[in-house]
């Protein structure tokens, strides 16, 4: 029966399916960065001692993370222009999602890191003369980033499967580009096992990082 | 220099700090001592800001500690500090850890910063050790980094939380004779230390605590020859029976 199968389908695929994979690593990237980012803010947040401050960062984080990913991608498609009076396109929405969605997560993966970081070490660095602001960013957050790059990583496999939901606003990544060579052509078994492979070459690539990682930071 | 007048602390309910007192002039060396859990820590962690404290108050060098407006960095950067458990930053080599004060606060160039590190790493005997990392030195090693941490901020006083408590016996004298050296070059140090040796040979004055009280302030002959309270007089010959 495999005789049936016409393997010759992904070669004649191939530029089709690496632009699509050109957008599925530019959404990841992106989306990692900016997670990252934010989530350092909402997790800086979260530990202030200023109560307002920190209810306001918590309601954030709990709040994403009881909403499936796909029903925030659809929010920012189709609500955000109706509130702000214009379409800002699938690219920017999914963008926007995505970081907002997983800085909910990072932030407490990023809390946990800080607070992995003792009380000795801010002692220390505001005994020789440091303010909040300088201990954090020069002695607690490069620690804490340290012990958390195993973590950090494992969500952001997670984030870069996530990333194929894009579909639903009509975005062309890795896995919607197969899709549509693979409905055209008929060649749903050749394509879809491609990019099966495809993916999990990649994610056991980043899980091996992770281990590697691990075990240079644990002493 | 150090003025500690009528300092009470309170966690919540419990009072850990009752009504302190202390008086500590420009190049004294005063030894605190007292059974674990007597406020030892918390005592001189107020003199820095570290602790803040409810009631009383202290001045250094003429600011006072707890007022509002206050800038405690500031202050703070001229009082040294060693911890019990060295603290040193583990993610940056010695050389890092000395220069990151000097650049940061006091706003000196890296290679002022790095002048200064090197000859204080040959103060303490580690100039070999700059481009190490905390975790690949002894104890010993580490706790004289602290040290000259501390000093690279040219401190006008230095606070030491039992320096030597965390470390191998055979390690306690060469961060002993670093101290013994700085306070003889007249630096004025608040030391928490149970090493009666230290308190004998350099002390000026030696204050014992209990349950958050100066029980015992007397100069270091008098403390030694015959402690005026009972408290006192037990736990120095339960610590010099050792
Ligand atoms: N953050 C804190 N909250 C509540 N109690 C504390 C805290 N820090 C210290 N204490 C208590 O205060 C007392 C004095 O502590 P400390 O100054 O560290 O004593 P010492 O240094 O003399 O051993 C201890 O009983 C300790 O348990
Ligand atoms: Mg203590």
């Amino acid at each position: 029966m495999f005789k049936d199968f016409d393997w010759a389908v992904i070669g004649r695929a191939l530029p089709f399916l690496v632009d699509g994979m050109g957008m599925t690593l530019q959404l990841t990237v992106i989306a990692i960065f900016g997670g990252i980012c934010f989530g350092t803010l909402l997790a800086l947040l979260r530990i202030s001692p200023f109560r307002p401050i920190s209810f306001v960062a918590g309601s954030y984080v709990n709040f994403f993370r009881s909403m499936p990913l796909i029903l925030v991608i659809f929010w920012f498609y189709f609500l955000v222009p109706q509130i702000i009076g214009r379409p800002i396109g699938g690219f920017y929405s999914v963008l926007i999602a995505f970081v907002m969605f997983e800085a909910a997560y990072y932030c407490e993966i990023i809390r946990a890191g800080i607070q992995s970081v003792t009380r000795g070490q801010i002692m220390a660095g505001t005994a020789i003369g440091l303010s909040y602001i300088q201990a954090m960013r020069y002695i607690v957050l490069p620690q804490a980033f340290r012990n958390m790059i195993p973590v950090l990583l494992t969500q952001s496999i997670i984030m870069f499967q996530d990333t194929s939901l894009v579909y639903v606003v009509g975005l062309r990544d890795f896995l919607t580009s197969a899709d549509l060579i693979a409905t055209r052509d008929n060649r749903l078994v050749e394509l879809y096992s491609t990019i099966a492979v495809v993916y999990f070459i990649l994610c056991l690539l980043g899980s091996l990082a992770v281990r590697r990682l691990q075990r240079k930071y644990t002493i | 220099m150090i003025e500690i007048k009528n300092v009470s602390k309170w966690y919540a309910d419990f009072h850990v700090l009752d009504d302190c007192s202390t008086f500590v002039g420009k190049g004294d060396v005063v030894v605190i001592c007292g059974p674990s859990g007597s406020g030892k820590s918390t005592l001189i962690k107020c003199v820095n800001g570290l602790e803040p404290f409810q009631k009383g108050e202290i001045t250094v060098d003429g600011t006072s500690v707890g007022q509002k407006g206050v800038n405690l960095n500031a202050l703070r950067s001229r009082i040294g500090m060693v911890f019990q458990n060295f603290e040193l930053f583990p993610h940056m080599t010695v050389l890092q850890n000395i220069a990151l004060g000097q650049t940061k606060v006091l706003g000196r160039t890296e290679p002022e910063a790095h002048d200064r590190s090197m000859l204080l790493l040959d103060r303490v005997g580690l100039v070999d050790q700059a481009d190490k990392h905390p975790a690949q030195l002894s104890g010993g090693q580490q706790q004289r980094v602290a040290i000259a941490r501390a000093l690279a901020m040219d401190p006008i006083a230095m606070l030491f939380d039992e320096p030597t408590s965390a470390l191998d016996p055979e390690m306690i004298n060469e961060v002993l004779d670093v101290m013994v050296e700085l306070a003889k070059e007249g630096m004025t140090m608040m030391v928490v230390t149970h090493e009666m040796g230290f308190a004998r040979k350099v002390a000026d004055k030696v204050i014992f605590m209990d349950e958050g009280r100066i029980v015992e302030e007397a100069n270091t002959k008098e403390f030694f020859e015959k402690p005026r309270s009972e408290r006192a007089q037990e736990f120095l010959s339960k610590i010099l029976s050792h």
